[in-house]
């Protein structure tokens, strides 16, 4: 069976593992009540999307 | 040849899609506006403008596509004849909107709403009373400082 030649290290490792990052959301703006949204959703928080939309608040 | 044009399968047989696709036509009919996941919603889309389409041209053969479609559900069948194909005389298709939502807490799947584009929006009576509700305990508790 095929097994690794060399013993890899910890350092190769983390090397390897320190470009896992988490990525930040690509927030837009409600126009509605400014607040941070998702593009292309409805504003969680007044319930618009673009003119009136769901209403809870 | 048809390559490269596979419906969505959304996880069910072809039966148990055609049957859950029906249902949800009749519930859209119905309520005018749906929630449910985005991949559902982009199918029933397809499903619910033929059937309209079907609605405003009329005549026996299409009322009976219709019937079929819709589980033979008079009401339903009834209310697009008559209600909601003449709403889209002027219409050329387009007659469903689709905006999304939020994804849902369980899986994470994400939801929208599916509504015809022109519908006659009801009164929120039930949100209206809730906040007179409130609007009345907080009176109540002004009146008992007061009198305090």
């Amino acid at each position: 069976m095929a097994n690794p030649k060399r013993r890899f290290s910890a350092a190769r490792r983390d090397t390897r593992r320190s470009q896992w990052k988490l990525k930040a959301p690509g927030l837009s703006i409600c126009p509605q009540c400014k607040q941070h949204k998702l593009p292309h959703r409805v504003c969680e928080n007044c319930g618009y999307y673009g003119k009136k939309e769901v209403v809870e608040v | 040849m048809r390559h490269r044009v596979a419906d969505k399968k959304l996880g069910r047989t072809y039966e148990h899609k055609k049957a859950l696709l029906s249902n949800m036509a009749i519930s859209l009919f119905r309520h005018e506006r749906i929630e449910t996941t985005l991949a559902k919603a982009k199918l029933l889309r397809v499903k619910a403008e033929r059937m309209i389409t079907w609605a405003k041209r009329g005549g026996l053969a299409n009322i009976r596509l219709l019937e079929g479609a819709l589980l033979h559900n008079k009401d339903t069948v009834g209310k697009l004849v008559k209600v909601i194909a003449p709403r889209y005389k002027d219409r050329q298709g387009g007659y469903t909107r689709i905006m999304k939502l939020r994804n849902r807490k369980g899986d994470n799947a994400l939801i929208a709403i599916i509504e015809l584009v022109d519908r006659v929006k009801k009164e929120k009576k039930v949100k209206k009373e809730g906040k007179e509700a409130v609007a009345e305990v907080k009176d109540a508790k002004k009146t008992e400082v007061t009198k305090k």
